[in-house]
């Protein structure tokens, strides 16, 4: 499974690529914001993408937007600080299909990628 | 001193440290920081803005940073500057996160972090909102959580500024 990380933090990056390492899925493309993530996408062809919030350049929820907004169907995994209730909410409206709040276990990241995953099949 | 606005960075930092790090965490009692003083060797530097305003400090002393951070990525060997500064980033960016969450009914937004570094570096926050300084210490040493936020103005919205002095 090709799954594409999309945070400005290499070291949360690395933390996520070690949690999938763990699950098995060494397939990773990074991306720094959402304007990289965007120039990647059509060349990596992501089956998941954990995408952060706050980037610079442009946010996760735009990436999203413009990301649905292609026709593009992989899900999508919002790793994020926001936890608001009405944050999750417009992330949803905008296409994520789950949602993991930082700071996070390996288990929990571990869980939403496993239901996120069986709900896509 | 309005405790709205403080004890939820308590709560987040301790959740960030126990949660990310397996580090639990011991407050002292917060103060009133009424001048600049020589702060530590690394600062991660959060702006909120929206319905709530202000900055968001994180500092430690050089020694502190470094074993945090090689708790935080698993690595003990060498470490960048630009390393050190993303995964200190990261933990600011956090425990501000973590903080606003619970600012109920409230819409506020943070920016990305800045991060300075350098021997005794001084940071000045804005002159009209109070800093609060939280005294925190874990396995890894002493640190501080600067907070200086307060309810904005109606119609405000203003980003708040932290000025860095070396």
């Amino acid at each position: 499974m090709k799954i594409m990380l999309v945070d400005d933090s290499k070291t949360m990056r690395n933390i996520q690529k070690s949690v999938l390492a763990q699950l098995g899925h060494t397939e990773i493309e990074e991306a720094c914001d959402g304007v990289d993530a965007l120039s990647k996408v059509a060349a990596f062809g992501p089956d998941l993408l954990l995408v952060d919030w706050n980037m610079p350049n442009m946010d996760g929820l735009t990436f999203v937007k413009q990301y649905r907004a292609k026709g593009l169907k992989a899900p999508i995994i919002m790793v994020t600080t926001e936890s608001e209730k009405a944050r999750v909410i417009e992330a949803i409206k905008a296409g994520v299909n789950n949602y993991v709040v930082k700071p996070f276990t390996p288990d929990i990241l571990s869980q939403r990628i496993g239901e996120t995953m069986a709900k896509a099949a | 001193m309005d405790n709205n606005f403080i004890l939820p960075f308590i709560k987040s930092t301790r959740n960030v440290f126990e949660t990310m790090f397996h580090l639990e965490v011991t407050f002292e009692t917060p103060e009133i920081r009424t001048a600049p003083m020589p702060s530590h060797d690394v600062s991660a530097i959060i702006a909120m803005s929206g319905d709530v305003e202000g900055t968001v400090v994180l500092s430690f002393p050089s020694e502190t940073a470094r074993r945090v951070v090689a708790v935080f990525t698993g690595g003990e060997g060498p470490m960048s500057n630009e390393d050190m500064s993303d995964a200190i980033g990261e933990v600011v960016n956090m425990i501000a996160g973590g903080a606003k969450g619970q600012f109920k009914g409230k819409n506020v937004s943070i920016s990305c972090p800045s991060v300075v570094m350098g021997s005794s570096h001084k940071v000045y926050g804005r002159k009209d909102i109070v800093t609060v300084a939280i005294p925190c210490s874990c396995d890894c040493g002493e640190f501080m959580v600067e907070v200086a936020t307060q309810e904005a103005p109606s119609g405000s919205g203003v980003v708040g500024a932290a000025k860095v002095a070396a």
